[in-house]
């Protein structure tokens, strides 16, 4: 008998280790044998833990899991309370273009035989009977862009690297994700943690870089151990050795390391302050040599592109944001957890068809897009799609593809007031309109909520000065969160006043 | 309490093994930590002279980031998510509930030395929040009842 349980931390924090254990103790005490593979989540968290049991050849699927359900998957499966049918013919499943993720909850994440059986390691095989102008020319000719955020083409980033002349270069992948409603980089390393590998070995051949970090924030204890597990693995094998090899390292709780020229400090051994740009981190990145800073979701692309070719890959998508993006759906949310589909769909499509909306089953008010930095989107703007350009025009962002659902009993201004706090608290010093700004405008948001509304023009210039001044988006986005409040939620501030008068 | 010359051992060998590597600081601090539970101020004149930097330098690395403890935590850390996604699930009223229960604000541990209350902000569990972390466990979809029955488990 042959059963999945994932090891990916939706399912843990479900209770899926207790559930792995009493399946093997039912089946010891049945006297059945039974393979059980601790997989990748499918990405369907409000299912988790999903058991996946073969039929025929086939993966059913039974979930949220508890212990009493255990005793019935050697029972009748087809009367099984928890039987969901084939996992791969669920809608949230089929609806996806999964190229990226196409591995994750699918495979043994530390198998590297069912990695190579499933298409891994095909781009790397490709990468290296070409020449390092041909890889960059493949990844930027596929349209990709950087999921950490800001967007930027990646193929383009290689190319600076590539050509940049030194004794040494540095791939860096920053997995310090430290965004609220993102997961797909936690996901990945958990799931499939050799495609990161294998991109980045990619982009090592691509920029003549032979060594690599990933940078993978402390909260991520699970994705660290299998990263870790991987790496050695993928030594043993020969995937990584002379040519590249890599390390991980672990972040220590600061969001604005995710902040890629902070994230290299960090990576340096030192406090993680912003460094001023120029110079590019492509040039002088870490210690002062060319360095590539890549999301892990970016990196984890490449291995697709390359087997499959730009053309593919850029074929999906929409405008000038191209292929596909793992959308991770969360907070009050019905059906949350990640799901990979082509740049286009409207963020109502996303919000209401894929989503379902609130679990408290009422009206969606506000969808944070985009983490922390990224702004409130109210119901009359659910017609914008689901890209960079589009996103921008709506005075909002895609940051790293986090949707934060909120019903209407949510209260804008204590949200508006939370992106100050958080800004205050991860602030790295460096500059004044982020350290002291965010200070301030906490107080004034507090002015506003005893119902002062002459704060309002202050918080409005403060934000200004934010953005303007600021030296990283730390301080220069938290004004998108807080003004898109104020914007689009003008009843939330107003009922302060009322309520003072 | 640990004998302050096997402490020192002890922080020699974890320097030892870790000053080969390009960046050894956060490493080197991570390893103290496990090792001690906080990172001894008597550990900062080593670690400064192994990697021939300041004291000032090294205590600024550890001020600077939110894991690095300079005193012990209580037996048992709970971390509650903070962010955006816990708090549109309801993750404030499990908070003030956590608060309550235990007696103590962020940043507290219990005056029995049991428990420490700490904010996260994101524990990447944002599509099944409120979520915690309990010495490394992770913990979803709390409720105000079952994270006063997590702190009962975790006291016993
Ligand atoms: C405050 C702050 C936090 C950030 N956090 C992350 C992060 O957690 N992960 C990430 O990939 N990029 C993050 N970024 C963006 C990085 O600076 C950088 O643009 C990115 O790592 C580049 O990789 P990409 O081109 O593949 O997206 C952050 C930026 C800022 C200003
Ligand atoms: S916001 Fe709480 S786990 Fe991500």
């Amino acid at each position: 008998m042959r059963v999945w349980l994932p090891l990916d931390s939706f399912a843990l924090a479900m209770g899926g280790e207790e559930v792995a254990r009493a399946i093997l103790a039912e089946a010891k005490a049945r006297g059945v044998e039974v393979t059980l593979t601790r997989n990748g989540s499918r990405g369907m968290a409000w299912l988790e833990p999903l058991a996946e049991v073969e039929v025929n050849g086939v993966r059913h699927g039974f979930g949220p899991m508890t212990l009493a359900d255990v005793p019935g998957l050697f029972g009748d499966l087809a009367a099984h309370p928890k039987a969901l049918g084939p996992v791969e013919e669920l809608g949230w499943m089929k609806g996806q273009t999964r190229l990226t993720f196409a591995r994750v909850g699918v495979i043994d994440p530390l198998s590297l035989a069912e990695y190579r059986a499933h298409g891994g390691l095909e781009g790397l095989d490709k990468a290296r009977t070409m020449t390092k102008a041909q890889i960059v020319a493949e990844v930027t000719d596929s349209g990709l862009r950087g999921r950490g955020g800001a967007g930027f083409p990646t193929g383009i980033k290689w190319k600076t690297v590539s050509e940049a002349k030194a004794d040494r270069k540095y791939i860096v992948c920053n997995a310090d994700e430290g965004d609220s409603a993102t997961f797909a980089d936690r996901m990945l390393m958990e799931g499939d943690p050799f495609t990161l590998i294998e991109g980045m070995a990619i982009a090592g051949l691509a920029c003549g870089a032979t060594k690599g970090f990933v940078y993978i924030r402390s909260e991520y204890p699970v994705a660290i151990r299998v990263m870790r597990a991987a790496v050695d693995i993928a030594r043993a094998e020969g995937v990584l050795g002379k040519a590249f090899d890599m390390e991980i390292r672990v972040g220590a709780g600061a969001y604005v390391c995710g902040e890629e020229t902070s994230l290299l400090n960090s990576l340096e051994g030192k406090r993680g302050i912003v460094r001023a740009k120029p110079p590019l981190p492509a040039l002088e990145g870490f210690m002062g040599k060319p360095t590539v800073v890549n999301n892990v979701i970016s990196l984890a692309s490449v291995p697709v592109i390359l087997a499959k070719g730009a053309a593919f890959y850029k074929d999906f998508g929409l405008g000038r944001s191209r292929g596909t993006i793992p959308l991770q759906i969360a907070g009050n949310v019905k059906y949350g957890g990640l799901y990979e589909t082509a740049f286009g769909l409207t963020l109502g499509e996303i919000v209401d068809r894929i989503a379902g909306g609130c679990f408290t089953d009422r009206p969606v008010k506000a969808v944070q897009v985009g983490g922390p930095l990224g702004a409130y989107f109210p119901r009359a703007l659910f017609d914008t799609p689901f890209g960079y350009e589009e996103f921008a025009a709506k005075d909002g962002l895609i940051g790293h593809a986090g949707l934060t659902l909120f019903d209407d009993s949510a209260d804008m201004l204590a949200m508006a007031r939370f992106a100050m706090e958080f800004c205050a608290i991860e602030s790295c010093g460096k500059c004044t309109p982020c350290r002291i700004g965010s200070t301030r405008g906490v107080e004034t948001l507090d002015r506003l909520a005893r119902g002062d509304a002459d704060a309002i023009p202050i918080l409005t210039d403060l934000c200004n000065t934010m953005k303007l001044g600021s030296l990283c988006a730390l301080g220069g986005f938290t004004p998108y969160p807080v003004m898109s409040a104020l914007t689009h939620f003008p009843d939330d501030f107003a009922r302060a006043k009322e309520a003072a008068e | 309490m640990l004998d302050s010359h096997v402490q020192s051992d002890r922080i020699a060998e974890i320097l030892e093994a870790h000053i080969g590597l390009e960046g050894p600081l956060l490493p080197i601090l991570h390893a103290i930590q496990a090792e001690f539970g906080h990172v001894p101020e008597s550990a900062i004149p080593q670690i400064a002279a192994a990697l021939t930097i300041s004291k000032a330098e090294v205590h600024g690395v550890i001020s600077f980031y939110h894991d690095f403890r300079e005193r012990p935590a209580g037996r048992h850390v709970l971390k509650l998510c903070r962010a955006e996604a816990c708090q549109a699930a309801f993750g404030n009223s499990v908070a003030e509930r956590a608060k309550q229960k235990l007696g103590i604000d962020w940043h507290e541990t219990t005056p029995d030395g049991a428990v420490t209350l700490e904010p996260v902000f994101c524990l990447g569990l944002c599509a099944c929040g409120p979520a915690a972390m309990v010495d490394g466990r992770l913990v979803g979809m709390l409720t105000p009842k079952s994270v006063e029955k997590l702190i009962d488990e975790v006291e016993k």
